[in-house]
């Protein structure tokens, strides 16, 4: 490495002994103090008087500062914690610190704002809120685990953002494979029992402090370097860590009692599902729809039409399978007639086309009602009653005992809805890897080159459009009976319930494009964000266009790098050629002259 | 190397035959009714000063641009002005300014060379059944053969974009080569590049040929041409001005005049032109010399 790096000191000039041992007490004492009574009241919701026994924010209060409290004892060397930091040793501290103390402050601010004054504050509080600021604080003296390289004189912010970066954890010790495939299923584990306690999760404020605290943790955690180690294993077991996530994702219905958050996790399967059908086009073939929600919306009347609801202008009942194959057709017919006549031009058009055709299907059909149009999906009102699915006597609509659990009436389309996504995951895997996903990525970064390569960009960006299309179109079928209603304001360009056009695609950019975990995520954070935090209704669009801008400004790749932008990122000894003209935007490069 | 001449037998089979292409743009001809064949196991040059109509021949011939005018006939058959179809036939190019994928890897580049050689479409890859893998397999082994045939096999996972400027150009041509052409374009491969590189060019390009590939090169870089090439075309204006072995083209005063402008007829700076000429006909160092001034 050729640039210059400079000795960085720490943001606060304190000896580093110092600064580990405040941290490692400040950490100390917030945790003790989760055991102490922080409110007098039980008004405040979770219960945060009981002395000994932690309830609401105090347990993720607590996580977080066990969690400060490990990487602290890490950065000490001892035997047996060296494993949690491979990568980075301090920035972790410090990430974990700010989220502990973020959420300790939550915590403290929402007592004293929801019963009235600080008044209401046990010595508990006072307590942890010392110790998080301790903790934090004293952190801030801890060495930088990377050098400034651009600067010899960086001001405090830069400084700051510095102390939080940290190198790609070395070479990792060889572990015999059963303990590998032991780490694999722990962590699935520990993520099913994290995605669980989110949507579980009963009120906002524990929402708020259940975001916070798993936000900066996962962040420590990549910047500790696990997070690098558990993706190398889960590469290395590729199969078995599918089938993990898929086992774990199954066992979700089991966790609950009632079916109040099963439904929740039932939208955001089928959010995420669109999602991932989106990144098909979005992300792999670099086709901008504005308009997707538009099939989803095409599969789900389909379906309610040939349901056999009394609703319906045609009366018939199709098998279920038949529904999802008539469903998965017409979607596709649609996205055909679609995109033939708009894929042939280059550039915005095709974005204007779909954003045009998702407004007309909306509109067309809420005219559809007898009066402005024939009665086919009666306006407005929409097609209710579509009945639940019965599989050979299974209906979807009752509970049903199974292994000794009682399993409610969404649990089946929950299972129902895992089954379309892992036939979503499966397509978009299979397709990306292979040749007709090599030219889509090629069409992507440059379509002359690409034609000039032989490919047919016409022919492989209907298919991908296509293929998009009939994926949201079978997500459609089931989305039908899950709500038993279909109406047009369900498919709008944006609303604030997702899935509707933006939040998809807002899914797809904030997740990470091309990937497959990211929009996932994406979808999952979008869907909870509105539906736990809704007392924000009003400010619900400005928040997340101001989380839009700050991820874009920070981290334009969405939370989930794939595997080609990691490869710009990290370090893997490649020859380090900075490209101005070709960094920044990847699509749309295209110059005259060829 | 004015002992290099036209080695090959006047019944070689013609694998490019472009009669008569013309192209305008509004009132721009870029150019004009320009006849050019290039026979099996030839390397042929094409020069000309800047803006002459090169690149554009090379569109028209690619079907990234449809000739006004004029027919390109690749082994006897009429080419549709179609690029995937061009290169479907057998015709190959790379571009000026360098136009890898440069968000893919270096071996995924060269996959997608292979894409008119297979035919694998979206249920072979969504079934994967045998015939798949085989496919994915052979394409991967040819694709590395190329990577060593250029030199970049250690650096197939590297993405296109942090390969260095010389190494992106020789990429490209890996690129091209991935489709099994019968006649590679080649529009100014050493263009940017330091002479030890040029060398390893023009080396490369040798062993193109030797594989049975035609090659047809545009290039500003006079020695490299004359040296490479067995033929060589000037464009001028957009018109072909001379076309020979590439000791006739050096010699030839319009193209000298091509590329310093015309004097007045008893202009005073004739004698001087004059004597450049007669310089540029003995030395092809000095060509390139002066060939480097005008740009
Ligand atoms: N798409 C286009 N539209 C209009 N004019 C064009 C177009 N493409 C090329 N031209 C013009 O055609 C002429 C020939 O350009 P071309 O790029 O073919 O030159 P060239 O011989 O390749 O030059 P160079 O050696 O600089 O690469 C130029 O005057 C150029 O401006
Ligand atoms: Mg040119």
């Amino acid at each position: 490495m050729t640039t210059k790096t400079h000795q960085t000191t720490p943001v606060l000039a304190i000896p580093a002994t110092v600064a580990r041992a405040a941290t490692a007490a400040g950490a100390a004492l917030t945790l003790g103090s989760t055991f102490l009574a922080w409110t007098w009241t039980a008004k405040f919701p979770g219960d945060l008087t009981v002395t000994g026994y932690p309830g609401g924010l105090q347990v993720l209060t607590l996580v977080g500062a066990a969690l400060t409290l490990l990487f602290t004892l890490s950065g000490y060397g001892i035997k047996g914690l060296r494993w949690l930091t491979p990568g980075g040793t301090n920035s972790p501290v410090r990430l974990a610190a700010l989220g502990l103390l973020g959420t300790m402050g939550f915590t403290v601010g929402a007592i004293s704002v929801e019963l009235g004054g600080v008044v209401n504050l046990e010595p508990g509080a006072w307590i942890g809120l010392v110790g998080a600021i301790i903790a934090f604080v004293a952190s801030l003296g801890l060495p930088h685990d990377q050098d400034i390289t651009d600067t010899a004189t960086p001001s405090p912010l830069e400084k700051f953002l510095n102390s939080l970066r940290a190198p790609a954890p070395g070479r990792p010790k060889e572990l015999p494979s059963w303990a590998e495939i032991l780490i694999i299923v722990a962590a699935f584990g520990i993520g099913l029992f994290v995605v669980t306690y989110g949507i579980d999760t009963a009120y906002p404020e524990l929402f708020v402090g259940y975001l916070l605290i798993t936000g900066f943790a996962v962040t420590a955690l990549f910047k500790a370097g696990l997070m690098a180690r558990l993706s190398a294993i889960t590469t290395k077991y590729r199969s078995i860590a599918v089938a993990a996530a898929f086992v774990a994702a199954a066992v979700f219905p089991f966790t609950q009692s009632t079916d109040q958050y099963t439904l929740i996790a039932v939208n955001i399967l089928i959010f995420a599902t669109v999602a991932l059908g989106l990144n098909i086009v979005v992300g792999l073939a670099g086709l901008l729809d504005l308009g997707y929600v538009a099939f989803l919306g095409v599969g789900a009347y389909t379906a309610a039409l040939v349901s056999g609801t009394s609703a319906s202008a045609f009366g018939v009942q199709f098998p279920f399978w038949a529904s999802v194959l008539l469903g998965a057709a017409v979607s596709l017919i649609f996205g055909v007639v679609i995109g033939a006549p708009t894929l042939r031009l280059r550039g915005d058009y095709l974005a204007i086309v779909t954003l045009g055709f998702g407004e007309i299907f909306r509109i067309a059909v809420g005219n559809l009602d007898g009066v402005s149009g024939p009665r086919v999906t009666n306006g407005p009102n929409g097609v209710p009653n579509i009945p639940d699915l019965n599989f050979f006597g299974y209906d979807f609509g009752e509970s049903h005992t199974i292994l000794g659990f009682e399993l409610g009436a969404y649990a089946n389309y929950y299972m129902l809805m895992l089954l379309a996504m892992i036939l979503v995951v499966l397509v978009f895997s299979r397709a990306g890897s292979s040749r007709i996903g090599r030219a889509w990525v090629a069409i992507r970064e440059d379509e002359t080159a690409a034609t000039a390569m032989g490919i047919n960009g016409f022919r492989v960006k209907l298919i991908a459009f296509a293929l998009g299309a009939t994926l949201a179109g079978i997500a459609g079928t089931v989305q039908a009976h899950v709500q038993s209603t279909v109406v047009p304001e369900m498919y709008v360009f944006a609303g604030p319930v997702p899935p509707n056009s933006a939040f998809l695609l807002a899914a797809v950019i904030l997740g990470g494009m091309g990937t497959i975990s990211g929009p996932l995520i994406g979808a999952a954070l979008l869907y909870m964000i509105p539906a736990k935090l809704q007392f924000l209704s009003d400010y619900q669009l400005l928040g997340f266009g101001l989380a839009l801008i700050l991820l874009m400004r920070f981290r334009p790749e969405g939370l989930i790098a794939n595997r080609r932008a990691k490869l710009e990122y990290h370090e893997t000894g490649q020859l380090d050629v900075p490209d101005e003209t070709l960094a920044g935007t990847t699509s749309g490069t295209t110059k005259a002259g060829a | 190397m004015n002992t290099m001449t036209t080695t090959t037998p006047e019944t070689a089979t013609t694998v490019l035959d472009a009669s008569g292409v013309t192209m305008r743009f509004g009132g721009l001809t870029a150019v004009r009714n320009v006849d050019l064949t290039v026979k099996a196991g030839e390397i042929v040059g094409l020069i000309g000063p800047n803006g002459a109509g090169k690149t554009t021949f090379f569109n028209c011939l690619t079907g990234l641009y449809v000739p006004t005018e004029g027919k390109v006939r690749y082994k006897g058959t009429v080419l549709p002005p179609k690029p995937h179809l061009v290169t479907q036939a057998g015709i190959a190019r790379t571009f000026q300014n360098i136009r890898l994928f440069a968000n893919m890897t270096v071996l995924e580049n060269v996959l997608v060379g292979r894409h008119t050689r297979t035919k694998e479409g979206l249920w072979s890859a969504l079934l994967r059944g045998p015939g798949f893998k085989k496919a994915e397999a052979a394409s991967h082994e040819r694709a590395m053969e190329l990577l060593e045939f250029i030199g970049l096999q250690d650096k197939a996972d590297h993405l296109a974009r942090n390969l260095p400027y010389g190494d992106q150009r020789k990429l490209e041509i890996a690129r091209a080569l991935a489709s099994d052409p019968g006649l590679l374009l080649l529009d100014e491969p050493t263009a940017g590049m330091n002479p030890q590189e040029t060398r390893v060019t023009e080396e490369l390009i040798f062993a193109i040929r030797d594989m049975g590939i035609a090659v047809l090169v545009i290039e500003h870089d006079m020695r490299f041409i004359f040296n490479l090439c067995d033929r060589v075309a000037c464009l001028v204006q957009g018109e072909k001005l001379v076309e020979g072995t590439p000791g006739e083209v050096q010699a030839d005063e319009r193209v000298v005049a091509a590329y310093l402008g015309t004097p007045f007829e008893g202009d005073p700076g004739a004698d001087e032109v004059a004597e450049v000429e007669a310089a540029e006909a003995q030395s092809a160092t000095r060509t390139t010399r002066t060939e480097g001034e005008t740009q």
